[in-house]
């Protein structure tokens, strides 16, 4: 069971009192956007072996959204972030990096 | 005929006896004795049934590794099945059976499975049973349920009670062993919070036998005040970040009433030190299960611990110099050793010389070729290790005490992905320090130490603990004292050999007698045949065979195990690998897992403010979410139905009440609020005045409908939004998911406030007579308007009073703070008694919302339908850019004609009511489904509201429905079926 | 009316729940000045840090996310009015006195208590007066203070319909005997 600290209140807490919600950055496509697009947003899921950017919400807690950057196969947090953030920050990218140094953003 | 001797038993309390029952009949032990224990000191050799072929079975060791010793343990209500004699403490007055025999243990018509061995070999199930199909379910599988199992399933709830409890800590030690006290130590003196957890009841596991005790290493710890010792507590896994859950038996030894029986440990721990010891290994030599074969470990210990002598005359046979300890403890305490036979051409080292200064037989070389008895052992045939058909010695005895090594006991090490390498010289598999399981920051948390760690010696082992404390002590973020150090004397024994099969050459008649493991019945050769059909995976030839599948998970067998299939592979054991080592260590209480959650605690239940009366007045309660609501109010002599009739005969005619405070009520405020609503509903909001109301719908970006509800401006920019009685938080967490995630920049908050109302509906042609009669508020339709708001003082209570309805009657949907609803609800019913007001429930409310064809989350919805589906086109906005939803709903699958649409149905047969959710058929196709039906008394007749595909062209068309196979035919009519043009609510 | 609601005192710790509670949310922007200033000054109590609570659960201000507090007041109706007519621009005030339940707790075992509940390290070095902690108890959402020592008393809330369930539970946890006596 997954320990995480909440970037919102700060709390280190058991997995029990957060929910995951999936893949983060997922840029939503609305009106105006084609059938490639749309269904891309919708259905088009990542789901790496290696490191990932999910979200989080602490239900049992401050209630508030985050952002994890973590490894789906080892499940080591390389640490957590502000859920307004439309592309992992400059930090977190370094912590994986230090970690993962082959590791490669893709798009 | 007593087993127990004078002079030795360091657990056991000679002053404290205790009675206790064994298949009826009275036996006593002592305090401190183990229930194996107290059997053996009472020369009950035969304690259970093996699980296929019924054979008999003893004894085979002393600690959680048993496999044979499982019994039925206590009566009902607090009777439990599968429990291993060799860790259930003596008690007086324990109830304790054997399991798996019928009529009696000593006579079991199953173990004539016994005699047809050779017809039930590796994987007979799926061999024999194949043909004819029906078989199976009618023949083969309640047989095979008869014949084979363990314990008897309890009749009865349990009795007792279980709890959790979360503890943090820096470093957790597992096993309290010599070794697992000398790590607490070493990480203690750091200032590190410690907590040791020990399975059985005291401390000191080994060394309490096989060195001079523990005392030394408990004295020092008592001093530490940062560190805590839990016996009778098992780290029963090890999971994920540090989780570790332990398994306290709080109550099992003394049994009593509705105390607490089991707590289970939700731990977290920066550092887990496992010194969870190791394991003896079975032999492997015909026979080796007959009562009286036990390991020779085992049989010290009871010596040793409990002064309990398993036999009178006691064979060894070993691969290693350990064994030899036996001997020399039987020999001390006065008993007979009838030879040690050693599979080691050579012999052993130093313990093998004094076993022979003593006097003791010790043939090198030597192998037990068969072991002699039936239900108990009467001698064993001795050959060369390696010809099984070299000159045979008879020795007659009663006990053969085994030794085929040691195994580290490694499954907390690996519960998490700790690897594992092969040790050739010990012939065992050792944690390799080097690849630990990792946590949360990619960091390894455990640390093997001691014997698990494969340090087998006490004097390594105390070493190798002083350095896995302090490893945890220091990567805990403490500064380990180095001052803490390991004194016991260095030991040198001679190699052990490692021995898979005795004799080397054993034919199959011997092998075919030769268990691997004992609580399954797989025999070596059983492994050997699934390696020649093709099994070369252990994890296959373990499914195959159920080798380590029972309840003890192998712990004697695996090894053993798996050197027969690597042997008949010709491949090395490295190779060939392990099973995957899986929580909980030894089988937790079902109890222990629930906790606390049993009964009225099984799941929270949401109550309204007015829930009291409600129970108090002939309420039939309704799951509704997590809420309980009232289904109906069921006078005496009246059927539910019938009270349904009433209670909606009386609203329309007159004035119902409802108690509606379940529904969500979230409070929308800021600049942005209107902009964030018009975004979140699919109907404009940020264009509704204040002080009015507005149905809207709520869609996911799949653009499925999923909440719906009335919309109230309560301010210039303050909005409260309805939502579904289930749907109230989901909506909140909805609408703060948006707000968090996507649209942050919107100057706009939520609160959840659905408990701080009681709301209360109050329907029918008389509300606003009764409303007036309460006082003050102005409540005329001028005033308030059909979907107005307003609020002000009614009956002396502030309240805000929503002009809405869900039953097409005059309506009026009254909010008041939760505390006050009860004063409301008594002061409604005063002064509505002049209308005959009448409560109804959720079923009277869903009849009537049918009448008028609204429609119902969950009934009309089913996570596919989109509003225009329903048609509710008109409350989707067609001038809006954006909304949840829009996009998916031009997709082209969403604009087809022939999705499922809405409609009305009325039978041909006006009493018949179709049965919800059943199907209409066309040229053999399911074109649709019933979503609500119901009898309407306001109708007089049946009416139901379906999902048809092109349901919006099919007005007029007779449908059939398949019902239990005949059909009924209902004719498609508009959904609404009762005052289409809303006269009855705008008055 | 009594003061409490209810009330059991022949368990490890004594339990007992308010009849009235006045309790106020408020969600605005905690890091602008102006806001905080009229929050401090209308409440009369200092705005507390990251899961902190100042004063307890009866008068006090408590915690609850970044952008959001919980007054603890004895007239929840007057205090809603102030704060709505000082506070300005992006926010929101909500008298939730009765969406709410109070229990408080007290006993030296209060902490084990808890513990076997909530997922939370509640050990004397780790769980100390003034903290405030929203987490769950079982299966219920709920948040805790602790609010004095010797003996330990602690205040806790959760939604008002679960607090029959909540009690039961209290209670359940408070038998005599089941404490591990731990921490």
């Amino acid at each position: 069971m997954l320990f995480l600290t909440c970037p919102n209140c700060g709390v280190a807490a058991e997995e029990t009192e957060f929910h995951g919600g999936g893949e983060a950055h997922i840029k939503r496509f609305s009106d105006g956007s084609d059938d490639k697009q749309f269904t891309g947003y919708l259905f088009d899921k990542k789901n790496p072996r290696g490191v990932l950017f999910e979200r989080w919400r602490h239900v049992y807690g401050c209630g508030q959204w985050f952002h994890a950057a973590r490894c789906s196969a080892t499940l080591e947090i390389f640490g957590t972030y502000s859920a307004q953030s439309i592309e992992p920050p400059e930090a977190i990218i370094k912590a994986v990096r230090k970690k993962r140094p082959d590791w490669k953003a893709k798009s | 005929m007593s087993h127990r001797i004078e002079k030795a038993g360091s657990l056991i309390d000679r002053s404290k006896p205790k009675n206790f029952t064994f298949n009826g009949k009275n036996l006593s032990g002592f305090q401190g004795d183990t229930l194996a224990s107290a059997l053996l000191a009472n020369g009950q050799t035969l304690i259970g049934r093996s699980f296929k072929y019924h054979r008999p079975r003893g004894v085979v060791s002393s600690g959680a590794e048993e496999p044979n010793a499982l019994m039925n343990i206590g009566e009902s209500p607090t009777f439990e099945p599968n429990q291993r004699a060799t860790t259930t403490e003596l008690f007086d007055g324990l109830v304790a059976k054997s399991q798996n025999h019928w009529p009696s243990l000593e006579f079991d018509i199953g173990a004539i499975n016994n005699r047809f061995s050779k017809f039930l070999p590796a994987g007979f199930y799926y061999k024999t049973f194949m043909y004819p199909r029906w078989a199976w379910k009618h023949v083969f599988e309640p047989i095979i349920r008869n014949s084979a199992g363990l314990g008897n399933a309890p009749q009865q709830a349990d009795a007792d009670r279980y709890e959790y409890f979360y503890a943090y800590v820096d470093v957790l030690v597992i096993g309290g062993g010599s070794a697992g006290l000398q790590a607490a130590i070493a990480a203690g003196e750091s200032g590190a919070k410690v907590l040791l957890l020990e399975q059985t009841a005291h401390a000191g596991g080994r060394a309490l036998v096989d060195a001079a005790g523990v005392d030394p290493l408990l004295k020092q710890l008592k001093n530490m005040a940062n560190v805590t010792i839990r016996t009778r507590t098992m780290g029963a896994g090890i999971y994920d970040h540090g989780y570790v859950l332990g398994y306290e038996r709080v109550s099992d030894h003394k049994p009593g009433s509705n105390q607490l029986r089991h707590r289970l440990w939700r731990i977290r721990a920066k550092r887990i030190v496992t010194a969870t010891g190791a394991i003896e290994r079975t032999l492997n030599f015909s026979g080796n299960d007959i009562p009286g074969v036990m390991l020779a470990s085992a049989v010290r210990d009871y010596v040793s611990l409990w002064g309990v002598v398993p036999g009178k005359s006691t064979v060894i046979v070993t691969n290693n110099d350990d064994a030899y300890r036996t001997a020399i403890t039987l020999f001390n305490s006065g008993q007979k050793v009838a030879a040690i036979l050693d599979a080691r051409p050579n012999g052993g080292g130093p313990l093998a010389q004094k076993a022979t200064a003593l006097g003791i037989r010790v043939l090198n070389g030597k192998a037990i070729k068969k072991v002699l008895g039936k239900k108990s052992v009467t001698g064993v045939i001795v050959c060369d290790q390696s010809d099984e058909n070299s000159p045979a010695e008879i020795i007659l005895c009663d006990c053969v005490a085994m030794s085929g090594g040691w195994s580290p006991v490694v499954h907390l090490w690996s519960h998490c992905g700790g690897k594992l390498n092969w040790d050739t010289e010990n012939a065992m598999f050792v944690p390799d320090k080097t690849r630990p399981p990792t946590n949360h920051n990619g960091q390894g948390f455990v640390i093997a130490a001691g014997a698990a760690s494969g340090a087998l010696w006490h004097n390594a082992g105390l070493q190798d603990a002083v350095q896995a404390g302090r490893q945890a002590a220091d990567e805990a973020g403490f500064t380990p004292s180095e001052k803490v150090a390991a004194t016991a004397a260095a030991q040198s024994d001679s190699p052990m050999l490692a021995v898979w099969s005795m004799p080397s050459d054993a034919s199959y008649s011997l092998r075919s007698k030769t268990w691997l493991d004992f609580q399954n019945d797989v025999k070596v050769s059983d492994v050997q045949l699934a390696a020649q059909e093709g099994y070369e995976s252990v994890e296959h030839t373990k499914r195959y065979t159920t080798l380590g599948m029972a309840t003890d998970q192998g712990k004697l067998s695996n090894i053993n195990g798996l050197a027969v299939l690597a042997d008949s592979l010709n491949a090395d054991i490295p190779d060939v690998g392990t099973t995957t080592f899986r929580p909980p260590y030894t089988p937790i209480s079902i109890g222990s897992i629930a906790g606390e959650a049993r009964g009225p605690l099984f799941k929270p239940t949401r109550k309204s403010p007015i829930d009291a009366w409600q129970d108090a007045n002939h309420a039939v309660w309704e799951p509704v979410a997590d809420w309980r609501r009232p289904y109906v109010y069921r006078h005496s002599g009246e059927t539910t139905p019938q009270a349904v009739i009433r209670e909606i005969n009386a609203t329309r005619n007159s004035l119902g009440l409802l108690d509606a405070s379940t529904l969500g009520k979230i409070l929308v405020k800021g600049p942005d609020a209107g902009k964030f609503l018009d975004l979140i509903y699919t109907n404009m909001m940020s264009t509704l005045k204040q002080s009015r109301c507005r149905y809207g719908l709520m869609c996911n970006e799949n653009g499925f409908l999923f909440d719906d509800g009335v919309v109230v401006r309560t301010g210039k920019d303050e909005f409260l939004c309805h939502t579904t009685s289930g749907g109230s938080d989901n909506v909140h967490a909805w609408m703060e998911e948006w707000l968090q995630t996507e649209w942050w920049d919107l100057k706009v908050y939520t609160a959840n406030v659905t408990e701080q109302f009681a709301q209360i509906a109050v329907v029918g042609p008389n509300a606003r007579r009764v409303l007036e009669k309460l006082g003050s508020l102005d409540v005329s339709d001028g005033a308030l308007p059909f979907m107005g708001y307003t609020e002000g003082k009614l009956a002396g209570i502030w309240a805000r009073l929503f002009r809405i309805s869900f039953s097409g009657e005059l309506s009026f949907e009254i909010a008041v703070p939760a505390n006050q609803g009860q004063e409301l609800w008594d002061k409604l019913l005063d002064a509505g008694a002049e209308f005959n007001i009448t409560p109804y429930g959720t079923e009277a409310l869903h009849v009537m919302r049918a009448e008028k064809g609204f429609v119902m989350i969950g009934d009309e919805t089913d996570g596919t339908v989109i509003p225009q589906d329903l048609g509710l086109g008109w409350a989707v906005s067609k001038k809006k850019t954006d909304f949840l939803g829009k996009r998916a709903q031009q997709r082209r699958h969403m604009v087809d004609q022939n999705r499922k649409q809405l409609v009305g149905l009325y039978t041909l047969d006006s009493d018949y009511v179709l049965p919800d959710c059943c199907h209409a058929v066309e040229d053999g196709k399911i074109i649709g489904h019933v979503s609500s039906s119901y009898f309407s008394p306001t109708l007089g007749r049946s009416i139901a509201m379906a999902l048809i595909k092109g349901g919006a062209g099919r007005m007029g068309q007779i449908l059939n429905f398949v019902i239990d196979g005949k059909e009924v035919q209902a004719k498609v009519v508009d959904p609404v079926f009762y005052d289409k043009e809303g006269a009855r609510q705008n008055v | 009316m009594s003061e409490f609601k209810r009330i059991s005192a022949d368990g490890e710790v004594t339990i007992s729940q308010p009849t009235l509670n006045g309790m106020v949310t408020i969600r605005a922007d905690l890091t602008d000045e102006k806001t905080v200033t009229a929050i401090e000054q209308i409440t009369g109590m200092a705005l507390p840090s990251q899961r902190k609570i100042t004063g307890d659960l009866i008068r006090g201000l408590a915690w609850m996310s970044p952008d959001e507090l919980m007054v603890f007041c004895d007239d929840p109706e007057t205090m809603t009015t102030q704060l709505n007519s000082a506070l300005s621009g992006a926010f929101l005030v909500a008298d939730v006195s009765h969406a709410r339940a109070v229990f408080l707790l007290q006993g030296d075992g209060t902490r084990e208590v808890l513990a076997k509940g909530a997922p939370v390290d509640l050990s004397p070095e780790a769980f100390t007066l003034g903290d405030f902690r929203r987490t769950r108890m079982g299966q219920v959402a709920v948040a805790f203070c602790m609010t004095s020592q010797s003996p330990d008393s602690f205040g806790l809330i959760c939604f008002s319909s679960v607090q029959e369930f909540m009690f039961e539970w209290l209670v359940t946890a408070c038998k005599k005997g089941s404490l591990p006596a731990y921490l």
